[in-house]
Order: structure tokens, then C-alpha cells, then sequence
């Protein structure tokens, strides 16, 4: 047989099928030396496969790794200001600026750390055992419970919920919710979150007036909603602050409200807050959700170029978290690692800043994120995890 | 490089033999072709497909319905087999195993009693019970025979195990031991993969590749053992905490965008993060050092890990990791919401309580449960709150006192039931005034507690 002959190319086959039918077959190959007849069955002899001899050194390849560009990048936004630009914040924090999709360090650029800020309500809520039992006393007051955050607990920012003023609740007057907030600015130097009670028709007032009060100081209003946001975007327009755009867990939703924010603001004054819900109730669709925003973002959809914001104290809202149930295991760990766990599965899904409870959660969370920005350093959530 | 094309229902249809014999269970082509689109039947349910004939379109099929992220079995255990990067695109399959590593160099009662603990631990959650999933014997004592009996010991369970051992001589007696488990032989390097090689293929078990941080090399690994004839591959590019973190983020992020999106069949294999690594780090605390590996189990359960190796045994570390497990591994398609309107849980009667939730599905399981738990038959009207939890959908006003009033006068829970008191839960409390002033004074409101596991308590309290 000649090498490369049509028979070469037959005997191949043959030898992966076992057997092969021939019918009404004309073959005139003199090289053939055994007969085809029509109609027959030709098993041919068993063609052993050549093992192939196996490469005794590694077989070198190149490793391209895929690498996408990506046409959009998120705003980068400002918080809190400096004497420099009208405000008594001693530094700002800025967050996004992101070019690619989280963490994909070979497709863009990471310019801002995602910032942790710490939950501070105006009036005692009901909270898990684990959290009372770091916040001490602190718990019956905002300004201690602030200082506690940023001295001991690391926070970069504040968020004072200003609960009370619900009309549900204590209805506290505008003035006085006003009067602590202006408070809290003097006992911390960082940027500050304010939250409204979530009563549209009271939010409507407060949020305006607080913008008023914190003229200059470039706060996070919380929040802009689908149905109270002009209030909010007006008067951040007019004193200079951030809004935290809030609509829950839907795309078409936050973009709706972004197309809305956008005849007052720009991209630079807007965080986007999707809605988180915890870790055991729902983290799915709050990760997804964040998935699809940043993508969405850097794919150029100028509606949703915003960073984001996730309220992850949300976790202990899991029973889970909080459970005195000794077949969980202690909660003076379980419950800061369930807040945590949470905190960190946003931060891979692209969340940019952080409402926190737990400074174990507050402290990791910035730790994993000094090491995801290439710094260097120890870990410093050790005093912190396991505290009764 | 584009995005692999999606592969479509019509795509697949055309491959098929298209007699709609009824031998399938969707019975005609057409419908089957949709379920193997969205794979939720396999091409081995079409026995037409397997007859003399059709081997070319099957040949087809099987390519096109190969998964960039090969499916590997570990014991009876799938792991791997994705086909997209995010969850969003499509979902995650074969939600990634658990294993516990078991030292060999723990005493025999210590080494029974971890085995015990993983064996009977689960979690109660929607349903299900949440478990860990394989055992990892792993070889540190330096005396072959301590390895040994730990495998013997292990192989007494019914769990699939990861022999974790770089010594090819220690392996294969210990592979020799349970070669009909199916094991995976963790792990071949840089230095002794010819002779993890040689194992794999006479044992044909699964084989891990490890070359940490060195994607080059691993790649390297997997196009040799692929020319050996190794096709069930899983890869290790390391997993370190603290300042390797980024490297290790990195890596995993590369490797899985790599395999699906650039289309690189060398590095589509299932990725392996071994957390249990960081606790090499000695010298500090066993506490610190679970937190640490959990806190980066978490981090890369959401960044592509198919099979996580942990070596704490503290269920505060397990918890947040099953749950987090069997909510991203859950199909993005699925509904969030259970029908608005009135239920009856248990054999309910004119006296029993009325309760407010939301129609979030995860809210409504969780609370219909708690009721079941308090013994007392009840009434739970489920308020239409777009799927949302009773804390979001108040925060987002879709649980309003208007909402809750209209959901009480459409369920006719007053031809149901004698008394007139109904309880909200507590994080809707600020509604108690204005809804009993929408139902016209003729309720009393009361409000539960914020969790509903409060509720037995709660109703052995107050309903008397």
C-alpha cells in the first residue's frame, strides 16, 4: 500500500467502526488483496489503536488569558468634603471609577477602594444579642454609637438612620433630627450617610431640610425612591450632596429612577442601592441584580453608571444570624461571619459601599479589600470576632 | 473571541430524529429538544438517538451540548459542568461539594468523632436538608501508614472521597483501597504528575492538577495529562487569604473566563479552592483561622470554585456556607413569589388566628413553617408584595396598610372565622393604627413578633 493511498483512508475507518456495509461498491484499487463482494458483511481484522507514546517532559502551552474591553466605566462619586472645598470632613471618600467587571484586574482599572460605613440609629432598635454586645450602652446614644464606629470599630463613613422620625414611631420634629445630625458631623470627622425613617411623606420634608443643615459637607441622602425622589434630588442639587438611588431589586426599576434622578443630578451624585437581601433570604437576587447593573454599566448603559450601595447589616435580618440555637453553633461568631459572608458576597458581585453593623464584619471587609487593592498588611479582625 | 453561542432548541432539533416515537418522556422531538436546550433531560433519554444510524448526529449533539467547563464525577458526586460565567446568563449547575479534610494525624477517637460530626450534620432550610458532601483524608504525619488507616476509615462512610497526598508510593496504596469509589487523587504537581498520571489511568480515577499561582504551568499539566488520554480533570490554582488574595481572586477569575468565554478547552475543567490551605499559616488562633477560611470559602463559592476543601469543623463556619450554596446554585428562572391570598395551615376552625405575610416565596415557606411548628392551626393571608420580604416590601411601600386592608377584605377571612383580631408581623407594626381605621374599627391589629420563629411563643402568649 502507498501511503496516503484511498485505502489507507478506508482501513482507518474500518478500524474505528468494527464493522462496516458495503453496498454495490466498485473498486478497482490493485492494491486490494482481499475481495469485497456486495451484500456481504465485511468484518475486517482487528486494528489494534496505536497507544501513542505518552510525552515523558510537560507539554509547555501558553496561557493567554481571555481578556475583554469594555466600553463604559462607572462615575466616580464623592463623599463627605474637606475645608478645601467648603466642608469639615477631615478626608473624603471616593468610590467607583471601576473599568471592568469586578476584581477582573487584567481587563481594567480598581482606582477607589469600596468603602465600609457604620449603622447608627437615633433611637434603640431592636438589635441581635451579638451586635448589643459590642455596641454596650452606645446602643441609647447616636454620638457615642458614631465616635464607637470610626474610633474603634474602623468605619469609614457613618450612617445615622433617623428612624424616629416616623410618624409612626416618635415622630421626632424635623428640628431635632436636624439638631443630632449636626451632632454627629461634630463628633466624627468622617463623611456622613443620613437616612430618612422610609415614610415617603415625612422623608419628603426631612431629607430637604437635613441637605439644607449639611450644606457643603457633600452627605449621601438615604434615599431617592420611585415615589419621593424630586424632594431628594432638588435639594442635593441645590446643596451639593450624593442621593442613594433605592428601588428594589429590579433593573428596569433603578434604571426608571436613574432617567428620573438625571434631569437634577449627574452620574457623580448618584449611588445606586439595588436592595440587599440577606444572605439566606434572598442573596441571589440581590447578587444577580448586582451582576447585571455592572455589567449592563460598563456594556455603556449610561443609566446605571453609578457605584453602589448595599445595606448589608440587612443579614441580620436572618434568623440565622442571630438564633441562640447551640445546633448553629455560638452566635458571637456565626452571626458577624453571617454579616460578613454576605458583605463579601456583594463585594465579588461589585458593591461599592457597605452599611454595616459588626466591626468584625467592618473590619474584615476592609481588610480583604486592602489585599484585593495590592496592599500589603496584617489582618485586623481579630479582636473583634468571637466577643460576648 | 466572541461568547460561545447559546445554543438554541431549534439548533438541537435538527440532530434529532424527528419521529416523535413517544419513547421520551416529553414525547414528541420538538419538546425534548427544549429540555435538552435548557438541560433538564439527557440525550441518553432519546434511545432512538443511540440506534445504528444516527451516529454522527449524536456525535454533534454531544459536542454541542458539552459543557466549556467539563462535568467530572468524584465518587457518585457531579462536579463542574458549567456553562456560563455568571448565574444571571443562564444558572450554575452541580452546586459545588463540600470536603472536610481529615488529617491523618489526628488520634483515632478525634479522627471518629470528625466523621461522626460531618456525617450527622445537616441544616433544615425550605424543605431541604443542607449537608456537607465528601471526605478529604489527607496525608501530613510522613508515615504511610497513618494515611492508610485514615482512608480505611473514611471509606466506611458512605461520603466520596478526595485522597489529598503528593506522594505517588503513599497514593496508590491508598487508591488501591477504595479504587471502586471513584476518589479524586488530590493532587499532581509540577513534580510528581507522571507518576499521578500512571495512577489515574490504572485506577481511572479523577485527577486534581496543582500549580499554584503559576496558571501557565497548570495549564501545561492539563495539556500533558490530556495527551495521556486524562480526560476527568480538576484544576487548583491556589487559594490564599490575606496578601494573596488578589492573586488568588485572580486566578480563579481568569481560569473560568478563560475556559467558557475564550473557549479554551485545556483550562475547561472544574476548579478546586482548598481553603483548608490558610491554615498553614500556624501560630495563631484556631478561630482566627476558621473566620479567615470561611470568610475566603465565601469569596470564592461566588467566584467559580466547583469543589471547596475545608478543614474547620465548626458548624459557625458550615452555616453560612450550605446556605449560601443552595441560594446561588438556585435557578435564577424561578419564581420569587407564591400566590397572593389566604392559606390554611392545619385543620384550621372558626377560632383560630389570622396572620399577615408577604408573597416572597423564601418569607411564606419560612412563616408557614413556623406556624406549623406552634401547633396551632391558623389563617395566613399572604399580601401581594411583588415577591419582596416583609422588611424590603415596607421599606419599598408594597406592604402598606392599604395593602394589607384590601388583602384581608378580599381573602373573606371574616365569614372564616368568629373573632376579630388579626396579627401583622412585627416589622409592620407603625401600620397597626391606620389599618384598624381602614377596616373600620372592626379588627383589632395586634402585632407578632419581627422573626416568625417568635411565633409559637407568641401565640401560646397571646391566643389563648
Amino acid at each position: 500500500m502507498t501511503e496516503g493511498s484511498p485505502l489507507d483512508e478506508i482501513l482507518r475507518l474500518l478500524g474505528e467502526m468494527n464493522e462496516l456495509e458495503l453496498e454495490k461498491v466498485d473498486l478497482t484499487l490493485e492494491e486490494l488483496r482481499f475481495i469485497f463482494r456486495p451484500l456481504m458483511t465485511v468484518v475486517p481484522p482487528p486494528v489494534k489503536e496505536a497507544v501513542p507514546a505518552k510525552p515523558l517532559s510537560l507539554l509547555e502551552a501558553e496561557f493567554s488569558p481571555f481578556v475583554q474591553e469594555y466600553p463604559g466605566s462607572i462615575a466616580e462619586v464623592t463623599l463627605g468634603a474637606t475645608s478645601a472645598d467648603g466642608g469639615t470632613r477631615r478626608k473624603v471618600v471616593k468610590i467607583g471609577g471601576e473599568t471592568a467587571p469586578p476584581w477582573h484586574f487584567l481587563e481594567g482599572k480598581f482606582p477607589n477602594p469600596p468603602a465600609i460605613a457604620g449603622d447608627v440609629f437615633d433611637m434603640p432598635v431592636p438589635l441581635p444579642g451579638p451586635v448589643r454586645a459590642v455596641l454596650g450602652d452606645a446602643i441609647e446614644d447616636p454620638i457615642k454609637w458614631a465616635k464607637l464606629a470610626v474610633e474603634k470599630f474602623g468605619a469609614d463613613l457613618v450612617d445615622i438612620e433617623l428612624v424616629s422620625s416616623d410618624p409612626y414611631s416618635k415622630n421626632t420634629p424635623i428640628e431635632e433630627s436636624c439638631k443630632l445630625v449636626e451632632n454627629i458631623l461634630q463628633a466624627v470627622d468622617v463623611p456622613l450617610i443620613v437616612g430618612g425613617s422610609g415614610n415617603p411623606e415625612k422623608d419628603a420634608k426631612l431629607l430637604p431640610k437635613i441637605a439644607e443643615v449639611c450644606e457643603g459637607e457633600r452627605v449621601l441622602l438615604s434615599s431617592a425612591n420611585l415615589d419621593m425622589w424630586e424632594p431628594v434630588a432638588k435639594a442635593a442639587k441645590q446643596y451639593g450632596h450624593v442621593v442613594l438611588a433605592w428601588t428594589s431589586i429590579d433593573m428596569a426599576q433603578a434604571k426608571e429612577l436613574n432617567r428620573r434622578l438625571y434631569e437634577y443630578l449627574p452620574k457623580e451624585q448618584i449611588v445606586i442601592d439595588p436592595t440587599s437581601a440577606p444572605l439566606g433570604y434572598g442573596i441571589e437576587y440581590a447578587f444577580s441584580i448586582m451582576e447585571r447593573i455592572r455589567l449592563a454599566a460598563l456594556m455603556g448603559d449610561a443609566e446605571l453608571q453609578c457605584p453602589m450601595g448595599s445595606a448589608t447589616a440587612n443579614a441580620w435580618g436572618a434568623r440565622e444570624a442571630w438564633l441562640h440555637n447551640p445546633e448553629m453553633g455560638p452566635r458571637e461568631y456565626r452571626g458577624p461571619m453571617w454579616e460578613t459572608a454576605m458583605a463579601l458576597a456583594m463585594l465579588m458581585a461589585g458593591n461599592d459601599l457597605y452599611i454595616t453593623l459588626h466591626p468584625a464584619a467592618i473590619r474584615t471587609m476592609k481588610d480583604v479589600i486592602k489585599w484585593l487593592m495590592g496592599e500589603k498588611g496584617e489582618p485586623t479582625f481579630m479582636p473583634w470576632i468571637g466577643v460576648k | 473571541m466572541a461568547a460561545k453561542k447559546k445554543i438554541g432548541p431549534l439548533d438541537i432539533y435538527a440532530l434529532l430524529p424527528k419521529t416523535n416515537c413517544g419513547k421520551c418522556e416529553p414525547g414528541v422531538c420538538m419538546a425534548f429538544a427544549a429540555r435538552l436546550a435548557e438541560r433538564t433531560i439527557s440525550l441518553e433519554e432519546c434511545p432512538p438517538l443511540w440506534e445504528k444510524g444516527q451516529e454522527a448526529n449524536l456525535k454533534k449533539l454531544q459536542e454541542m451540548l458539552k459543557p466549556p467547563v467539563k462535568e467530572v464525577k468524584i465518587g457518585d458526586i457531579k462536579v463542574g459542568g458549567q456553562l456560563v460565567v455568571r448565574r444571571h446568563e443562564y444558572r450554575y449547575f452541580n452546586p459545588v461539594p463540600l470536603a472536610l479534610t481529615l488529617e491523618d494525624t489526628l488520634s483515632e477517637v478525634d479522627l471518629l468523632k470528625r466523621i461522626k460530626k460531618v456525617e450527622e450534620y445537616g441544616y433544615s432550610y425550605i424543605g431541604k436538608t443542607l449537608r456537607l458532601d465528601m471526605l478529604a483524608p489527607r496525608y501530613v504525619s510522613g508515615d504511610p501508614s497513618k494515611f492508610e488507616a485514615t482512608v480505611r476509615k473514611a471509606s466506611l462512610t458512605k461520603f466520596p472521597l478526595v485522597l489529598w497526598c503528593t506522594d505517588p508510593g503513599v497514593m496508590e496504596k491508598a487508591v488501591s483501597l477504595v479504587k471502586d469509589r471513584r476518589p479524586l487523587l488530590y493532587a499532581a504537581t509540577k513534580e510528581n504528575w507522571k507518576e499521578m498520571g500512571e495512577l489515574a489511568l490504572k485506577y481511572q480515577c479523577p485527577l486534581a492538577l496543582y500549580s499554584p499561582f503559576d496558571l501557565k504551568t497548570l495549564k501545561s499539566m492539563a495539556k500533558t495529562m490530556m495527551n495521556w488520554g486524562l480526560q476527568d480533570l480538576l484544576l487548583d490554582p491556589g487559594a490564599g487569604f490575606g496578601e494573596m488574595l488578589k492573586e488568588t481572586v485572580n486566578c480563579f477569575t481568569v481560569l473560568r473566563n478563560t475556559a467558557i468565554r475564550g473557549e479554551d478547552p485545556e483550562v475547561g475543567f472544574p476548579l478546586i479552592a482548598s481553603v483548608a490551605r490558610v491554615w498553614e499559616d500556624g501560630g495563631r488562633k484556631p478561630e482566627e483561622l476558621a473566620w479567615e477560611e470561611t470568610a475566603l470559602a465565601t469569596i470564592l463559592m461566588v467566584r467559580y470554585a466547583d469543589l471547596i476543601i475545608l478543614k474547620s469543623e465548626e458548624i459557625w463556619t458550615w452555616l453560612p456556607l450550605i446556605i449560601l450554596r443552595e441560594n446561588i446554585y438556585t435557578d435564577p428562572r424561578k419564581p420569587v413569589s407564591v400566590e397572593p391570598g389566604m392559606r390554611a395551615i392545619g385543620e384550621v376552625n372558626e377560632n383560630s388566628p389570622v396572620m399577615v405575610t408577604s408573597n416572597f416565596a423564601l418569607t411564606y415557606f419560612t412563616v408557614a413553617s413556623d406556624i406549623e411548628n406552634s401547633k396551632v392551626p391558623s389563617y395566613l393571608i399572604v399580601v401581594d408584595t411583588g415577591g419582596l420580604s416583609v422588611e424590603s416590601s415596607i421599606a419599598g411601600r408594597k406592604m402598606t396598610a392599604q395593602t394589607i386592608a384590601d388583602a384581608i377584605k378580599a381573602s373573606n377571612v371574616k365569614e372564616k372565622v368568629k373573632h376579630r383580631k388579626v396579627i401583622l408581623p412585627g416589622m409592620a407594626a407603625r401600620y397597626k393604627g391606620e389599618l384598624e381605621e381602614l377596616l373600620g374599627f372592626e379588627w383589632e391589629v395586634m402585632i407578632g413578633p419581627r422573626d416568625s420563629s417568635g411565633i409559637p411563643k407568641f401565640l401560646a402568649e397571646h391566643w389563648k
